[in-house]
């Protein structure tokens, strides 16, 4: 197979909250041979936030970064459930809308760059399943993750609006019964945890304005894993893997119970059965211990 | 050619919430086994468990097009209009063994039915109509462009189901918050030419109501059967929030503002120096998770921040293609 090449867009937090992901990230794609060309130029998507505010501005930086990627002539990757979307959305737009995409092109040409639409942008967690295939994984796995229950919490914004993404996932992903991470889990040898609240919000974006809701949310996800017998989470989306990893004293008292596993992002994961060592993975950067490593 | 269009069977176990708030203390599920066609919809399923096994079992159903919303109810947790909804797509979605719920357990008073007060609360709240002198002799007709009609952005299609209402996570949890039916019909009569309502962008800019509470899950966009996408027309109640300059000074509105302001700093976000803009003062609170995510090396400083290559380009970018102050 050749190898595959894609422009990284690693969004802020994997920089700054996460630090964690983005070294397991490397850590992976250098044992499945991915080449990862990290765009350093990249701003913020806007979060989702940003797009509240001023519309064509997102537009424009969204469009700004997938030129870089397309200067590289790469698909775009990204490792943030809402850099996905964010990312990918305006791709869709710009790519139906001729007057709007002349409209962005012409700010973009103000910096000399220009927006074509050749490339294509999709998650790291579908960069594996779609492109390196998990038939492969599975034969590169050295620990398999056999004795452990995995709670997969797949993140609004990488399975809704389904329309959208199933535009960039080559398996057409169901919001209601999602199996991406599902599917993962067992190519890396784990049990699968199936609860209600896997494919739900996470309260992430309201952490701020609604800090009761966002721990509510934070708190029926982690209960649901815990009563499906997990032994610890596991995530595409570090926004997620913040509300759930972090904010567990505020999600226990808005449930009225105590809450707490281990939060691996999907990239640590399959670090994990590909035999890195947990200090590769930066298993020490999280507030629920991990330790069963 | 003739194309032979053949019906195919499957056997399927409904299991089915039943409540009654005149005789039951707690809910319970009632199984039901049953051969499905290929040609039946959800509604063709619950008309089986009434008309074969259950007299009793009730929900509410009237024009069987998908126009009255009034048969909307959850499989597998799905919101569904029953009447729209094939079957033989439920099976592919969820496979043979389903469960039949209303659109809220908790508001359930028998089987399928609910008390749908909540919502048309909320409905009445957001000044659901056009607010516009009307001259009752007009001298022509008071004519929308096709470009002035095409704002609306379909909205003004809603057929009030309550699928998006009662799959919205925010309303189940905070019973005050208006949630996207009601910011749908927000949004019909703000984006409409002739209207000149003062108060409703007002009332849905509200905090702990209004559209700042949104947690943007998406679940209003796939749960809507006529495609309306509700959180689009949130999206955009929050851009005319900036637009007519009614955006309070509040947590959530520094919360949007805040990234522009870091990406014109860093290009990318200082994550820890927007939640300061956003909270002010009150980011005190969280000082205890702070703690905790520096000793895990969680935090990285205000000049630890990796900036983005080429800063100037956005910060031009900025300057250049911005269309809202604040």
């Amino acid at each position: 197979m050749e190898k595959l090449r894609y422009a990284l867009f690693t969004g802020c937090t994997a920089k700054q909250s996460t630090p964690e992901q983005m070294m397991s990230t490397v850590a992976v794609a250098e044992k499945l041979g991915i080449e990862l060309v990290e765009l350093t130029e990249a701003s913020c998507c806007g979060a989702s936030h940003l797009q509240d505010y001023d519309d064509f501005l997102s537009l424009v930086l969204n469009a700004r970064n997938i030129a870089y990627a397309e200067k590289h002539g790469l698909t775009m990757v990204t490792i943030c459930n809402t850099c996905q979307l964010n990312t990918a959305m305006t791709k869709h737009r710009l790519d139906n809308n001729e007057e709007l995409k002349a409209k962005v092109n012409e700010k973009l040409a103000e910096v000399g760059l220009e927006y074509k639409g050749t490339s294509n942008v999709t998650h790291f967690l579908y960069a594996i399943i779609d492109d390196f295939g998990l038939d492969k994984l599975k034969e590169m796995v050295v620990t398999p993750l056999s004795q452990f229950n995995i709670a997969p919490f797949y993140g609004c914004h990488n399975i809704r609006p389904s329309e959208l993404q199933n535009e960039t996932h080559k398996t057409a992903e169901n919001p209601y019964n999602p199996t991406s991470l599902d599917d993962l889990i067992i190519a890396c040898g784990g049990e699968t945890v199936d609860y209600e609240e896997k494919n739900k919000c996470c309260g992430f974006h309201v952490e701020l304005q609604a800090p009761h809701t966002a721990a509510v949310l934070t708190g029926n996800a982690i209960a649901g894993a815990m009563d499906g017998n997990a032994d610890w989470m596991v995530t595409p989306c570090p926004l997620c893997h913040l509300k759930l990893d972090t904010q567990t004293a505020h999600a226990s008292k808005a449930i009225g119970r105590e809450v707490e596993l281990p939060v691996l992002h999907m990239q640590q994961m399959v670090g994990l059965a590909l035999g890195c060592t947990p200090a590769e993975l930066g298993l020490n950067h999280h507030l629920a211990k991990v330790d069963f490593v | 050619m003739s194309i032979e269009h053949k019906i195919t069977t499957q056997k399927v176990n409904f299991k089915v919430f039943r409540f009654n708030a005149d005789e039951d203390y707690l809910p319970y599920y009632e199984n039901y086994d049953m051969e499905v066609t290929s040609e039946e919809v959800v509604l063709d399923i619950l008309n089986r468990i009434k008309w074969d096994h259950d007299g009793s079992f009730s929900y509410r159903r009237s024009c069987r097009h998908g126009i009255c919303g009034t048969c909307a109810i959850k499989v597998n947790g799905r919101s569904t209009l029953a009447c729209k909804e094939s079957m033989n797509d439920m099976v592919e979605l969820f496979g043979n063994e389903l469960v039949i719920e209303p659109l809220s357990t908790k508001r359930a008073v028998k089987d399928m039915i609910i008390d749908k007060g909540d919502f048309w609360e909320k409905h009445a709240a957001v000044t659901p109509y056009l607010v516009a002198d009307i001259d009752e002799n007009p001298e022509s007709e008071n004519l929308v462009s096709p470009e002035d009609a095409e704002k609306l952005d379909e909205a003004d299609l809603c057929i009030q189901c309550g699928a998006c209402h009662y799959a919205c996570p925010a309303v189940a949890i905070n019973e005050d918050f208006f949630g996207p039916a009601a910011f749908a019909a927000a949004y019909r009569f703000s984006a409409d030419v002739r209207d000149n309502s003062t108060s409703r962008l007002a009332d849905v800019n509200e905090e702990k109501q209004g559209v700042w509470d949104c947690v943007k899950c998406f679940e209003c966009a796939e749960a809507c059967p006529k495609e309306i996408n509700p959180i689009g027309k949130i999206t955009k109640l929050h851009q005319m929030a900036f637009q007519e300059g009614i955006a309070k000074n509040n947590v959530a509105v520094r919360h949007a503002v805040g990234f522009k302001k870091s990406i014109v700093k860093n290009g990318v976000l200082d994550e820890g120096g927007l939640v300061l803009y956003s909270e002010g003062p009150a980011i005190v609170k969280h000082i205890p998770v702070a703690f905790k995510m520096f000793t895990k090396g969680k935090i990285v400083p205000p000049w630890g921040i990796t900036k983005s290559e080429n800063l100037d380009e956005i910060q031009k970018l900025v300057k250049s293609s911005s269309t809202v102050k604040f």
